[in-house]
């Protein structure tokens, strides 16, 4: 029997505004959870290490191909009109204000999002989420609350680290393959920085790691139904935590740029 | 005297579904008492409301004469302080070792120094009969007897005033089945706790309820002690215990 489009469309309308209210409810309990103690630190160090410092080889690997490819690209593109000197500036904006923070966030929405519903997700389908209860150890202060802070806290840091190995990927194109003078590259590069580039840039950052992370925990806390339903949360903690971060990217950036 | 648990007319439903239809329940201090029933019945529904991770639709629930349908954070912390809960797999963090399982009620919730935990933890082990050596291990790293084991250990190590057994007995052999039972009634005495069990396995029922209760389509059709379940004259539960496909209680599956 085919459902009327229609019907099928205003299903989805309400499916979709559903979910954006479930995860709003679950944003804010977890906020104020957050704003009251116990805090536990532990816990917060674990995932700052593994947010942060398991996702550098990633990050560093995107980055340095990433100020590569942009370097040969736009020297492509600006050798037609003689504009090569403005290649170092090139490369730096838009490591800085876009390909830094985005890059970085959706690597480790692949690698952190996805490990966070996995693991959340079969604590909750064990009862290891409902032992934590019955334990009196609040579970949003105890999984959720944790690795948000660490989100915000480490991507940031990242998204600098990414932005630094990338100008370098820029520039070992710039100065060897290019036949850029390094002095030059360099003050280029600094010259024509300005302290919002980077600074947009880490909102950005601290923003994508809020919704990473809390897309992993939201699809893994309500996951349900044995090994399929983890299945499912892992991929819809992806593919949302990764539209989010495209769609919020966006709008900061014209919170930022726009006049 | 107040009973330690007490429910009257709780009702849970899920959607059109109606799971618990009117639960009445009262449970004395230092009571062991077991809840069967078939698969579906609502039995772990029953043990959720009273635990309280389930919010029953309406009825009353009383731990100690307290109301706790409608607790908030912080009361509800209160009253699970007195809970243990041994759960159907285990639910051990499986992240953590077994001695941190055992002590993570004590330490994340009690406070309690990391050395002190520890001894509690290896303690506890002794309890139910696993070394020390045994607590450094990782919980996937155990049979289904010994997780089993050591999730009795954790639910006994705050040494509750209440403990929750969900089919305690699921999918272990017959031998360390018994030998789970005799456990539990070791360390339910040695706590003078108040025992809640939810089981199918009638072997383990009799062993480890002072009373029975048998739930069907959503209500507790007979309570009583476990001598006389025998003679309960209710056919339903003459079937149940008897484990016979003929009979009042009609499973919804398709003849062959």
């Amino acid at each position: 029997m085919s459902v009327p489009l229609i019907t099928l469309l205003g299903r989805m309308t309400l499916a979709f505004l559903e979910s954006v209210g479930a995860v709003t409810t679950f944003a804010g309990q977890a906020v104020r959870c957050a704003l009251q103690p116990p805090w536990y630190r532990q816990q917060i160090g674990r995932q700052i290490m593994e947010i942060g410092y398991y996702s550098l080889p990633v990050v560093g690997l995107t980055a340095i191909f990433t100020g590569m490819v942009l370097a040969l690209q736009s020297y492509t593109g600006f050798a037609r009109f003689s504009a090569e000197s403005a290649i170092p500036n090139v490369v730096v904006v838009s490591l800085t204000r876009e390909l830094g923070p985005v890059l970085a966030g959706l690597m480790v929405a692949g690698r952190v999002g996805a490990a966070m519903a996995a693991e959340i997700g079969t604590m909750r389908v064990t009862e290891q989420i409902d032992a934590l209860t019955t334990l009196s150890t609040n579970p949003f202060k105890y999984l959720v609350v944790p690795r948000l802070v660490a989100g915000i806290v480490t991507l940031p840091i990242l998204v600098l680290v990414a932005d630094i190995i990338g100008v370098l990927g820029g520039f070992l194109v710039g100065v060897y393959k290019l036949d850029f003078n390094d002095a030059a590259y360099l003050r280029n590069t600094i010259d024509f920085l300005q302290f919002q580039d980077v600074f947009s840039g880490l909102v950005k950052a601290a923003v994508f790691g809020f919704l990473i992370t809390l897309m992993g925990c939201y699809h893994g806390y309500t996951s349900r139904g044995g090994a399929q339903g983890v299945g499912m949360a892992t991929t819809n903690a992806v593919v949302s935590a990764s539209i989010l971060i495209l769609t919020f990217n966006y709008f900061i950036t014209e919170a930022f740029f726009a006049r | 005297m107040t009973a330690k648990i007490s429910l009257s007319g709780v009702h849970k439903s899920f959607g059109p579904k109606k799971v618990l239809q009117g639960i009445d329940l009262e449970v004395a201090q230092g009571e062991s008492m077991v809840v069967i029933g078939g698969s579906g019945s609502g039995k772990s529904v029953l043990l959720k409301c009273i635990l309280g991770l389930m919010r029953p639709d309406s009825g009353s629930i009383k731990i100690d004469g307290e109301e706790t349908v409608r607790l908030k954070d912080g009361s509800r912390d209160r009253i699970m302080r007195k809970f243990g809960m041994l759960f159907q797999g285990g639910a051990l963090f499986d992240s953590l070792r077994v001695w941190e399982n055992v002590a993570f009620g004590p330490i994340q919730s009690d406070g309690m120094a990391v050395d002190q935990a520890h001894e509690i933890a290896i303690a506890k082990l002794g309890a139910v009969g696993l070394g020390p050596e045994i607590g450094e291990l990782f919980p996937s790293e155990l049979s289904g007897g010994m997780q089993k084991r050591v999730a009795l250990a954790r639910a006994i190590a705050r040494e509750p005033e209440i403990i929750f057994f969900d089919e305690p007995t699921t999918g272990l052999d017959p031998i360390m089945a018994d030998v789970i039972n005799d456990l539990i009634v070791k360390c339910v005495s040695d706590l003078g706790a108040t025992a809640v069990s939810i089981t199918h396995d009638m072997a383990s029922a009799r062993k480890i309820g002072h009373r029975i209760g048998m739930l069907y389509q959503g209500r507790l059709i007979w309570q009583g002690r476990t001598s006389e379940i025998d003679r309960s004259g209710d056919p339903h539960v003459d079937q149940f215990i008897h484990g016979r496909a003929e009979g009042p209680i009609q499973m919804q599956v398709r003849s062959l």
